[in-house]
């Protein structure tokens, strides 16, 4: 394995602090501003990229997330647009693992094998795919380990101990702990479990475990950071765009509402360590 | 689940839940755990005979089984053709086959100490079967239907609501079968602990399309073993319309291995399969792809995104398939045709006209596949529709459809 993510982790490390990962929906709300919010997102703080691939039927998604995707899609975003926009981000950051975040039919419709060709080349590191549990491994999982992409796997609180050595063989990059039964957006509702959780995941492996959904704000951040080695935030990204909209389209601030979001997250997983 | 030779077509799924390349277990990792422990269940209760005895007992005292198998006399002298049986699915409790389903699903959510129970429906006839065992095993019911099914199947509502079930109307896309099932999942993974997901068709990951296959499958032995009686031979055709396919693979299953019963299932074809996004013939108009959590014929654009679809029937209008069916395509030993909204209209007011029973908008497509088949055929053959729901909750629209004011 070669991805950018096992360094980026190590740096993060080095300087005493968990990683934030972003999500972001690609070409939401339309592709020139995707694109532009992507590129601002290394200075904004971010050290982990995750690229939401939009799909019709994100059935693990609430409402803000669905609507990012659903504004991609009426703009006109397809895999081959989300693709030229990880190409774009490369020929400005060759350090930035990307990770890109979605459904497994638009992949199984643009061919396995095609698209980790296009992937690679392009320049992502890892996948999420949210409908692809261990049991489906040969899907895509062990396709994308050959592809030398990594293949990052959620472990969640109905995982228990008997199924976590299932879900953590063949996951390479990192491990996303989802913070609770539900879908992306919702509150955590205990913080104790989730510190808990990682714990015990971690003893169960080596890889950097992140933690995600649930996390909203720079206390969220420095909180679930304490425990974990990186927090994702997604839904507040999405809803940041949202709210910058005038009438369905960007404006002047969109840009400026993600970086200054993302700015604010990454102060708080530098005060997660510290505050321990 | 071997039961049969090894080149029966009744063998599926493996065991890991495919029919051929199809079916699957494509969930979030919060879900995986639960349909493990699902299967698990069901294995055992499989192999109970208590509990076999009570789905057989509620079947025949709650449900109200066997349903009769019906010779449609005027209907076949008007096709001149093979005689037109209906087997008659409407009359169960409840108004559909759907029942044959949630009965043993409930048991099966009881033994497994859940406490609550959510389904998903389109034209009301799963909701209205789950929201009755639901009040009959006094378990608190919450149905997901798209916003526009809840506009064009209000009888059905209003029937969920006062079984005591909460009607949880989805806004989300074209407010149809679809938008429910991924609301439904989504309060899945939010309450997995507590919650049963009672799928009303022959879809969703494993062991679904197998679970709701077994359960209606009743339908296919009934008809065998009345037809039997009545013309002491095997049919010579079985019809049954296709939305998800469960009344369908019910009444199929049992012909699988006897291939002088041709086997004919009608998906809606809407405005006409031409018809970009007009249609919900997933099988004609679609290719494989993975929804819901099974790998299927879906109806699709050319970067893997799902369309709405079409039918005049809420109960079709789905743009996926059960895996099993998509299987049968493939291997061609069932023949998925396409009946547009206006051929099931048709056939809808013949039914009513000819043989006093008026069937559901979705039955309505089978029945106008018989009418292309029948006159076919010779007199002195057979063929069976499966008439899987009554057509009550469509009187309004179509009433609206054919212009009858107030």
């Amino acid at each position: 394995m070669t991805t950018r993510i096992p360094a980026r982790f190590a740096r993060c490390a080095a300087e005493g602090r968990p990683a934030l990962v972003t999500y972001t929906m690609a070409g939401d709300p339309d592709l020139a501003t995707a694109q532009a919010i992507l590129d601002a997102l290394p200075a904004a703080g971010a050290d982990i990229i995750e690229l939401g691939m939009p799909f019709s039927d994100p059935m693990a998604d609430g409402p803000g997330v669905q609507a990012a995707g659903q504004r991609a899609l009426a703009n006109g975003q397809t895999m081959r647009k989300t693709l030229s926009m990880v190409e774009a981000f490369r020929r400005k950051d060759a350090d930035t693992p990307i990770v890109l975040m979605g459904y497994y039919n638009p992949i199984y419709i643009f061919g396995v094998d095609a698209f980790l060709v296009a992937a690679k080349a392009a320049g992502v590191d890892g996948m999420i795919v949210v409908d692809l549990p261990p049991e489906e491994d040969a899907e895509l999982c062990i396709p994308a380990l050959k592809a030398d992409i990594n293949f990052i796997r959620l472990a969640t609180p109905t995982t228990d101990e008997a199924r976590l050595p299932t879900v953590l063989n063949n996951t390479s990059g990192f491990v996303y702990y989802v913070s609770m039964n539900g879908i992306t957006g919702a509150s955590i509702k205990n913080h104790a479990a989730v510190g808990e959780a990682v714990m015990r995941i971690k003893a169960h492996t080596d890889l950097p475990v992140v933690v995600g959904f649930g996390i909203k704000t720079a206390e969220d951040a420095a909180r679930m950071g304490r425990e974990s080695d990186g927090i994702a935030v997604g839904t507040a990204i999405c809803n940041a765009v949202l709210g910058s909209l005038d009438n369905g389209k960007a404006t002047a601030g969109t840009v400026g509402a993600v970086t200054s979001l993302v700015a604010g997250l990454a102060g708080g997983v530098k005060r997660a360590k510290e505050a321990a | 689940m071997t039961v049969h030779g090894a080149n029966s077509l009744r063998n599926g799924p493996d065991e890991q839940g495919r029919f051929g390349i199809f079916g699957g277990r494509f969930v979030a990792e919060t879900l995986m755990p639960l349909i493990i422990d699902l299967e698990k269940a069901y294995r055992e209760a499989q192999a109970d005979p208590a509990f076999k005895a009570e789905v057989e007992f509620l079947g025949k005292h709650y449900t109200g089984r066997p349903s009769p198998l019906y010779f449609a006399e005027r209907l076949t002298e008007k096709l001149g053709g093979a005689k037109v049986y209906f087997k008659r699915e409407e009359l169960n409790h409840t108004g559909s086959h759907k029942l044959n389903n949630t009965v043993g699903q409930i048991l099966l959510a009881k033994r497994m100490g859940k406490t609550r129970i959510i389904a998903e429906t389109g034209a009301g006839q799963h909701g209205v079967a789950t929201a009755t065992v639901c009040a009959k095993f006094d378990l608190p019911c919450v149905v997901f239907m798209g916003a526009t099914d809840v506009e064009r199947q209000y009888p059905n509502v209003l029937r969920m609501k006062m079984l005591g079930a909460e009607v949880r109307a989805v806004t989300a896309g074209a407010g149809t079968l679809k938008d429910a099932m991924n609301e439904a999942l989504r309060d899945w993974v939010t309450n997995v602990e507590s919650t049963y997901y009672l799928i009303g068709t022959a879809a969703g990951p494993h062991p679904y399309p197998e679970m709701v296959r077994n359960f209606q499958s009743v339908i296919g032995e009934e008809i065998k073993a009345q037809h039997f009686e009545a013309e002491g031979k095997l049919p010579d055709a079985v019809v049954a319309c296709v939305g998800g396919g469960s009344n369908a693979i019910g009444t199929f299953h049992a012909f699988l291995d006897d291939p002088s019963v041709k086997i004919y299932g009608a998906e809606a074809g809407g405005h006409g399969v031409d018809i970009e996004n007009g249609h919900a013939a997933s099988m004609t108009g679609g290719r494989p792809g993975v929804l819901h959590g099974n790998r299927t014929y879906l109806l699709q654009d050319a970067d893997g995104q799902i369309l709405e679809g079409h039918s005049i029937s809420a109960g079709l209008d789905y743009p996926g398939v059960g895996p099993e069916h998509s299987y049968l395509h493939d291997t061609k030993r069932v023949t998925y045709a396409p009946i547009t909204d206006d051929e099931a209209l048709e056939a809808f007011q013949l039914c009513t006209r000819l043989e006093g029973i008026i069937p559901a908008l979705e039955s309505a497509h089978g029945l106008a596949q018989v009418m292309k088949v029948a006159p076919t055929m010779r007199k002195d053959e057979t063929i069976v529709l499966c008439l899987s729901g009554r057509g009550d909750k469509d009187v309004e629209s179509v009433g609206r459809y054919l212009g009858f004011n107030k």
